[in-house]
């Protein structure tokens, strides 16, 4: 790069890989050469099922081996468990008629779920899941892997996001990007092929139903809009069969099997297999060994499936007319249709779409493993680029509008869907009352008018507000979705210039401290391995820090410091030079953070620097000299001023 | 609890100023797009995703707001609109969000209807109430339903019409900013100020209007 800021490329050790997290299958891939590949499990295959059960003793079991516990022992084992992420017990009400999820007796914040003798949330449970994949991976490459990049279903919301990031963190993993879904999936098919124009991308997956519309351009991958429905899925044709058969089996033979766990999992697989077989044939027979000797058949067609089926696969069309709209293109501007999970395999699915778009879509690619290799392409480029990637950037949405709670319950919107992430807005607020010190905010997030409509994602509460007359204080609050999809916030009292002080009450989520329990707790880390691995990554976090002020000491803007700023930063850097040999990470991390501190000005400067370098072509010399020597004048960079000198 | 008061105001960023740009309304949108693709390659948190968390911070604010001001700048009324806010104008008075704050608490927004419409919106409005009181009996009036797509189309058209009007006021903007003549700038400004307001009247007109029409 010319800008002046280099990033080092890093150790082969410090691999990147790329996980799809599915509803039903998971898959982990990485980048080889120029090529994504999935790793294959032990057992040889590539789909990892999203299923976890849980023996009286010993570990946790994951993937096919689990499958066969589902069947003999349901109340041990759990699958589709992503349709819980970010929720709460009472807005999975309806699940549960479909499900076998078993909520703890005891619900206080984070949803628990029992599995055999003991109660996990959700993120824990696909944390196991997340680990297996992991544990693939290092057999694979015979080393550690703790670097990943993990898809999450388009329209996803902060919760779901923010639960899938714990998820990672549990399992030992540390999740550099948050990948839509159906974009990765784009970066997959635009890989080889240098594509250009329009593309739609068409995701029903076994739980969650996504459209994303983007426009490719000389590597660039620039979704315009996207829209989907998080609870929308095969899983939902599944559930349609399995009423019908266990009506029959009522209605036929005298027979209430609702309660009775094993038979509905028997079902379940007998009408999965009918439902696969229904692709490729015109006819499928579900059948299934019921509890007492009997047997259940029944003969389906493929016109009785469809019929079935069609209003379920109805309910995929609003967004994608929604997503068009927002996109501002009409059907037959879309240059090409891609074709992403598992239920699009279905005939009718496909129809659907030619119908929808006007055109054949694309049906080359494995719709099961595109999505891990697109985020094995994701992460290589996260990994600072190869040869295949050097030219790729994806530049994603928001799916969801962000709003604030305003007087009377309704929602005043901040960030509308479909703005590219990162994506911010700043709002000011102030006090209704005479010495009044604390100010709350309601987040939201949703297109609904009524902030009770819309999803609820976390109350903050500006405190330390100077006493003054009502009206007077002026706090300014900085909402940033990062490139994760995920809401950040700060916020600063304007009159007192003092850093006002926010207490986040997410409405789902699990706290910091309560994730870092849950590492503790985990299977594959006993206290001293955690302690450990904890003192390792410290210390190359302090590295990472020296190396790159050494670097921005060469910078230009390292003379727009002031002596207080350079000597502060030179005392923090000494200090971690001192800490970072011990084996407390507790003190690395602080004294680590101490120097992030000290010299985010810095990196704000090289930033600036960098930008004027970019639009006018100036070196970084003679853009440093245009900001002027200042090492005495406290803030002596006004970006907006440089760039308009020219 | 502590009461909360939310101020509209905000804090205007030069999104001009983002790209180098002068605060001139005419703008050339193909090497808008050039070179925010450009600075997105450098400054996209893509890029930053092994750097130490002071630059991956900075990298995240310096692409937000290039985000941030493509979205404004690229848009025509938008970029109007930020321009204004720029100039000191307060547009909330017919922003979306004062719309349905207003039909969301089911008051009356105090929306100045342009003299010129009064006529018409009065019509339009009728037609509309008849619309929806046939549809909750569970009939639609076909002639209802041809006037107001009569209507529909009318609006549009006023709606380009609109839209021309405006940048050929675009180009006095462009050639006084510079000279800076105080009087001049403010009343270019006003004219802007009313005509976004009437089209954006218009727009609720026709988006009430799809709305009655789908339901």
């Amino acid at each position: 790069m010319a800008t002046g800021i280099q990033i080092e490329p890093l150790n082969k050790t410090d691999r990147v890989v790329g996980i799809d997290l599915g509803t039903t299958n998971s898959l982990v891939a990485f980048m080889q050469g120029e090529e994504p590949v999935v790793i294959p499990g032990e057992d040889g295959s590539n789909l990892v099922p999203s299923v976890v059960a849980m023996p009286a003793e010993g570990e946790p079991i994951v993937g096919n081996a689990a499958r066969k516990t589902l069947v003999e022992e349901p109340e041990r084992a759990i699958y589709s468990v992503k349709r819980l992420m970010g929720r709460s017990a009472a807005d999975i009400q309806d699940e549960l008629k479909f499900f076998p999820f078993r909520l703890a007796a005891e619900q206080t914040g984070v949803l628990k779920i029992k599995l055999g003798e003991k109660t996990f949330t959700p993120p824990e449970i696909s944390a196991m899941v997340l680990r297996q994949l992991k544990r693939n991976a290092e057999r694979f490459f015979g080393a550690p892997v703790t670097k990943a990049v993990v898809t999450v279903p388009a329209y996803f919301n902060d919760a779901q996001r923010q639960a899938t990031k714990d998820a990672g963190r549990i399992a030992g993993l540390d999740v550099l990007r948050l990948v839509n879904e159906p974009t990765a999936a784009s970066l997959a098919y635009g890989l080889d092929k240098r594509k250009e124009g329009v593309v739609a991308v068409y995701d029903l997956g076994g739980g969650t139903f996504d459209i994303s519309i983007l426009r490719l351009h000389e590597g660039i991958f620039e979704v315009i809009a996207t829209n989907g429905d998080t609870h929308l899925g095969g899983d939902d044709i599944d559930n349609l069969l399995i009423t019908i058969a266990l009506d029959d089996i009522a209605g036929d033979m005298k027979l209430d099997l609702r309660k009775n766990g094993e038979a509905v999992q028997a079902i379940r697989k007998a009408v999965i297999e009918a439902k696969i077989a229904l692709s490729a044939q015109e006819t499928a027979i579900i059948e299934a060994d019921l509890p007492g000797g009997q047997k259940y058949q029944r003969q389906i067609t493929r016109a009785q499936f469809e019929q079935l089926i069609a209003p379920v696969i109805q309910r995929t069309v609003l967004p994608c007319k929604q997503a068009l709209k927002d996109a501002g293109l009409k059907p037959e501007q879309v240059d090409e249709v891609v074709l992403v999970g598992g239920s699009t395999r279905i005939p009718r699915v496909r129809a659907l779409v030619k119908e929808l778009f006007q055109r054949e879509p694309h049906i080359e690619l494995n719709p099961d493993e595109v999505v891990a290799l697109g985020a094995a392409v994701q992460a290589d480029i996260l990994s600072g680029g190869s040869k295949a990637t050097k030219d790729m950037l994806l530049l994603d949405v928001t799916p969801l509008s962000l709003g604030i709670e305003s007087l009377g319950g309704t929602v005043a919107k901040i960030i509308h869907r479909n703005s590219t992430i990162p994506a911010s807005a700043t709002e000011h607020f102030t006090t209704g009352v005479d010495g009044q010190t604390n100010v709350a905010i309601h987040v939201v997030q949703g297109e609904r008018e009524l902030a009770k409509d819309c999803r609820s994602l976390a109350r903050f509460d500006l405190k330390g507000i100077p006493p003054m007359q009502a009206g007077l204080p002026r706090i300014e609050v900085r909402f940033l979705i990062d490139a994760n999809g995920i809401l950040q916030v700060t916020a600063r009292e304007q009159r007192s210039g003092r850093e006002a002080e926010i207490e986040v009450k997410p409405t789902y989520g699990l706290t910091d401290e309560q994730v870092e329990t849950m590492i503790l707790d985990s299977f594959d880390h006993a206290e001293e391995d955690f302690r450990q691995r904890q003192v390792v990554e410290a210390r190359i976090e302090a590295e990472t820090i020296i190396n790159a002020l050494e670097k921005g000491r060469k910078n230009p803007a390292w003379a727009l410091l002031t002596a207080d700023e350079k000597k502060d930063i030179d005392r923090l850097e000494r200090e971690l030079e001192r800490v970072k040999c011990k084996e407390e990470y507790k003190a690395i991390q602080a004294a680590t953070s101490a120097l992030n501190q000290a010299t985010t000005r810095l990196a704000e400067l090289m930033m600036e620097g960098a930008v004027a370098t970019a639009l006018h072509g100036k070196t970084m010399g003679s853009a440093a000299e245009e900001l002027g020597e200042g090492p005495t004048a406290p803030h002596p960079f006004a970006p907006a001023e440089v760039i308009n000198k020219k | 609890m502590a009461t909360e008061t939310h101020n509209p105001e905000t804090a205007t960023a030069d999104f001009f100023a983002v790209f180098g740009l002068p605060r001139k309304l005419n703008l050339d949108e193909g090497a808008l797009q050039r070179d925010f693709y450009r600075l997105s390659r450098e400054f996209h948190p893509d890029k930053f995703a092994q750097a130490p968390p002071a630059e991956q911070r900075a990298a995240m604010e310096k692409s937000s707001q290039l985000n941030d001001a493509y979205r404004a700048l690229k848009d025509p009324i938008a970029r109007t609109q930020h321009l204004l806010e720029l100039e000191g104008v307060r547009m909330e008075e017919q922003s979306s969000a004062a719309t349905q704050a207003a039909r969301a608490s089911g008051t009356e927004k105090k929306q100045v209807v342009p003299p010129e419409l009064l006529e018409e919106v009065f019509e339009l409005n009728m037609q509309l109430q008849e619309l929806r009181m046939g549809k909750q009996m569970g009939e639609s009036d076909p002639n209802i339903v041809r006037g107001l797509e009569a209507a529909k189309e009318k609006f549009d058209a006023s709606l380009n019409a609109l839209t021309l009007e405006l940048k050929s006021i675009w180009n006095h903007w462009d050639a006084v900013v510079e000279p800076g003549d105080a009087a001049q700038k403010a009343s270019i400004r006003d004219k802007m100020v009313a005509l976004l307001n009437k089209r954006s009247y218009i727009r609720n007109l026709v988006r009430d209007v799809n709305e009655a029409l789908e339901d």
